[in-house]
């Protein structure tokens, strides 16, 4: 099809946009054409989610155009998109807590009955058409809140597709993922494309990239860098004009001695969530647990760890029993917990970058009980550096960075607590490239200096290039332990479907 | 611990030159200038304008009225600060005073009955800590029902009767000034202290941040390892106390305890912390600012009351202040909002807008 006779669903034209001293957009220009998946990469702070903030209508462009069919439009609001055709699934999901999950599918478009009542059988039924078509097993009736931060991405992506929008812009929507959930939103975006709709995906996942999308825009620090058809490019030369240099192996992993036995975990059940979990960690060894979304991963360690409860079975930490349900016992027992999601866990979104990045160290910063800011910005700035972090002056607010850098801020305020035992929850979501080799170098250097981790991470290659040892989990149990030698792709994803090797065929 | 070898030196130039920040300029960034400022110049009119304002013989007045609101407005501070509220304030106050009167009345030297009385206080703070977080209900709801039940409790022990026979060196003690300074009582010298003593607290403990991560995320700072609700429930149980002492001070001043003292005075003590800059929301607040308020309500209230206006009046400007003092920083966050060309938040769900600590 030739671009240039049929005017595109969508464009931006040299769309520039600060905030403050920070400027996130210097003159990007971007095509989303009918029947085609764009993808767009960039390092942490790049201007990707603030690009889909304007092109969603929450952020006003500076300068520069939006064309919409060829016509210069202006979105004053998301509602102004909205209607243009354009549906966002942003990068963090942005769910009512209150609402069910059917009405927050259908928040501001209810279906009516004839009577012009809210039409909720209907509501129900297309979000279990929806949901089917992705695989997921929420039920449409039940809260937002609670919602595992991958359930809540799911949702968010059903909100987006029964929109039937014209242009559907995906801003990291596997971050949280596993390898089957992802497999079916492609399936379900190359059915959108194949109808003739403009898909623009972000990802830091270059698999995905690659496999998904027809053509690659590359942006750096706000400034449009390439784009390119996929069949012209390869990861290297992408990874390279994202960075501006060369990226080291992407996951460095040190042989570390593996000592005494840290943290026994026996029996431990909740009910309906995980039953009879079983485990023991040693000093320098990595351990992830794999399985697909809403296997209870996540579940088991923030019980570990006491922030929830749980009805059975204990925890031991070098041989001493750890009380249930005190997160303050955990941290004193020289335990850290990096929670999955970052919005509601893992950072208050209000306070600053340095008081979030100290928060677990106040006590430790303190002299004679009293925390002078100053200790507070110059350990976060310490830390700031380390992990690369991207922000404009450590007093903002920590809302006001990307989503990868928050997570560096998260990973911060952990590791500076020099933990024994680390429960690390999608260690990277967000995280790019070249970071998250960064992270994995950190992780695999604390290990070999005698840190036992704990690893959730729905990210394949992730546990395998990390992992000592795998603990698979389905439906709430552990199914399967494989060593490093046995893991490979296959094993682990029949422990986590529930299935045997000889069934699989 | 320092940033080691461990990790490759990262890109220098990507992390922004960051301005350092002078003392001054933290200070200055304070949030609760704006009330300061207003406070001073609202003096200053009183002084110029108002007849009698300016005599030792008034400030003495305005201080000794204030000093119970100063008071209760310190633990205040801190429980709205982690978004929660205590109503019961003054019926505590009400309470400690009747039962300061009933131990005096049979008998019991002050010297044991105020030891008592502040015991009664932290009783009564810690049953609304108790319902608040054991039992996990709305502390509004909580402290409005503690707030009747300690008002009738207080009627109970005095009916409509007044105690008035406190011994006469005591009664004019509370009001001796300062090492001999006309129109300085001690009681605002302690007060004093105390606002000094909670500042630290709230603005360079861990205690205090803590206080600022409840208000703003309490799930977020429990997976921080704080203990929400023993930290709430110390707050209530000291609100309780200071408001008992602040009975003690106030049966002292005015030399009586009767069942309906300090009636309202809850609404003087919100209206101040509010105006003070502390969001009722949660998470943002300081003690500079809310001791500014409590002065800012005193003056205004005292300069009117010397204009001869009455206390029905009263009532409607103090209530307009609490209302505005809650409007004022929406109009503020939503201005500024649209000047930054931004879209009003709110469109996007979730995205709550951030009142910054800044304001
Ligand atoms: N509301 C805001 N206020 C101030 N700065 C902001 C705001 N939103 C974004 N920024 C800044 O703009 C820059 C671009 O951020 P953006 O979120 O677009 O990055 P991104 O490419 O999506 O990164 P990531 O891969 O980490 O999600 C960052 O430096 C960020 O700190
Ligand atoms: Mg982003």
């Amino acid at each position: 099809m030739d671009p240039s006779e049929v005017p595109p669903p969508l464009a931006l034209v040299d769309v520039t946009k600060s905030f403050g001293s920070v400027r996130a957009l210097r003159g990007l220009s971007l095509e989303l054409r009918a029947g085609e998946i764009h993808a767009l990469v960039g390092e942490n702070g790049a201007g990707k989610s603030t690009l889909v903030k304007t092109i969603a209508g929450v952020h006003r462009p500076d300068t520069g155009r939006i064309l919409v069919d060829g016509d210069p439009t202006v979105f004053t609001a998301p509602a102004d998109a909205q209607r243009a055709g354009v549906a966002v699934i942003y990068q963090e999901p942005t769910l009512f807590p209150d609402l069910s999950v059917a009405e927050n599918i259908f928040i501001g478009r209810q279906p009516r009955t004839r009577l012009g009542t809210i039409d909720k059988a209907r509501m129900r039924r297309e979000t279990a058409e929806a949901f089917t078509r992705l695989g997921v097993d929420i039920d449409p009736d039940r809260p937002a809140n609670g919602l595992s931060i991958a359930d809540q991405q799911l949702v968010e992506i059903a909100k987006a597709i029964t929109r039937r929008a014209r242009v559907l812009i995906m801003d990291e929507p596997t971050a949280a993922l596993s390898g089957v959930e992802a497999r079916r939103l492609f399936t379900v975006a190359r059915t959108l494309r194949d109808s003739g709709a403009a898909l623009l995906f972000i990802s830091h996942r270059f698999d995905e990239v690659f496999s998904l999308c027809d053509r690659i825009t590359v942006v750096r620090d706000g400034a449009f860098v390439s784009c390119d058809p996929t069949a012209e490019l390869d990861v290297d030369t992408v990874v390279r004009r994202m960075v501006g240099r060369e990226v080291t192996s992407l996951y460095p992993k040190e042989a570390a001695e593996h000592g005494d036995v840290v943290l026994e975990v026996e029996g431990l059940t909740r009910a309906g969530v995980f039953a009879d979990v079983s485990f023991s960690v040693r000093t320098g060894e990595i351990v992830a647990l794999a399985g697909l979304v809403g296997a209870g991963r996540s579940e088991v360690v923030r019980a570990v760890f006491g922030v929830d409860h749980y009805d059975a079975g204990g925890v031991r930490v070098e041989g001493a029993a750890l009380p249930a349900g005190r997160p303050k016992a955990a941290i004193e027992a020289g335990m850290a917990l990096v929670p999955e999601d970052r919005r509601h866990q893992g950072l208050i979104m209000e306070s600053s970058i340095g008081r979030n990045a100290t928060s677990t160290r106040r006590r430790v910063l303190s002299r004679f009980g009293l925390l002078r800011s100053r200790d507070e910005r110059d350990t976060a700035r310490a830390w700031g550096e380390r992990l690369n972090l991207k922000y404009g002056h450590i007093d903002d607010a920590v809302a006001t960075l990307s989503g990868g850098n928050q997570q560096k801020v998260v990973l911060a305020k952990w590791l500076s607590t020099e933990p024994r035992v680390l429960f690390i929850d999608e260690p990277t979501r967000g995280i790019d490239v070249g970071t998250k080799a960064e992270v994995h170098r950190l992780l695999s250097g604390l290990a070999g200096q005698g840190l036992a981790i704990v690893m959730v991470s729905s990210e394949l290659p992730e546990v395998l290039g990390m992992a000592d040892r795998v603990l698979v989990m389905h439906e709430g149990r552990i199914t399967a332990e494989l060593d490093r030698a046995q893991a490979d792709e296959e094993s682990v994803m029949y422990a986590a479907t529930g299935q045997r090797p000889s069934e699989a065929a | 611990m320092a940033p080691d070898k461990t990790v490759p030196a990262p890109d220098r130039e990507r992390i922004r030159a960051t301005a350092p920040e002078s003392p001054i300029r933290s200070v200055l960034s304070t949030q609760g200038v704006p009330v300061l400022g207003a406070l001073i110049v609202v003096a200053a009119i009183a002084v110029l304008f108002v007849d009698m304002f300016g005599t030792p013989r008034n400030v003495n007045f305005l201080v000794l009225s204030i000093a119970a609101i100063a008071m209760i407005a310190l633990p205040m501070t801190l429980i709205v600060i982690t978004g929660e509220i205590d109503l019961s304030v003054a019926s505590t106050l009400a309470l400690t005073s009747a039962t300061l009167g009933l131990l005096w009345e049979s008998g019991t030297p002050l010297e044991t009955a105020i030891p008592i009385a502040l015991l009664l206080g932290l009783v009564l703070g810690a049953f609304n800590g108790f319902l608040v977080t054991v039992c996990g209900l709305p502390s509004l709801a909580v402290t409005i029902g503690t707030m009747a039940l300690y008002r009738g409790l207080a009627y109970v022990l005095l009916g409509d009767r007044a105690v008035a026979s406190y011994p006469q060196d005591w009664v004019s003690g509370v009001r001796q000034p300062f090492l001999g300074v006309q129109g300085l009582p001690w009681i605002a010298v302690a007060v004093l202290v105390m606002a000094l003593l909670f500042a630290v607290l709230l603005h360079v403990t861990a205690f205090g941040r803590s206080l600022y991560d409840i208000g703003h995320n309490a799930e977020a700072a429990r997976f921080t390892g704080v203990s929400v609700k023993w930290t709430k429930f110390w707050l209530f149980t000291l609100s309780g106390v200071v408001a008992s002492g602040a009975g003690v001070f106030w049966t002292l001043q005015y030399g009586t305890s009767r069942a309906d003292t300090a009636m309202g005075l809850e609404l003087q003590v919100v209206a101040a912390v509010l105006l003070g800059g502390v969001s009722i929301f949660g998470g943002v607040g300081s003690v500079l600012g809310v001791m500014s308020g409590v002065l800012l309500l005193g003056v205004i209230r005292n300069a009117l009351q010397l204009f001869g206006i009455g206390s029905d009046v009263l009532q409607i400007v103090t209530g307009s202040i609490l209302i505005a003092s809650v409007v004022t920083p929406n109009i503020v966050a939503r201005v500024r909002s649209r000047r930054t060309s931004e879209v009003p938040t709110g469109t996007v769900p979730g995205d709550r807008p951030l009142n910054g600590e800044k304001s």
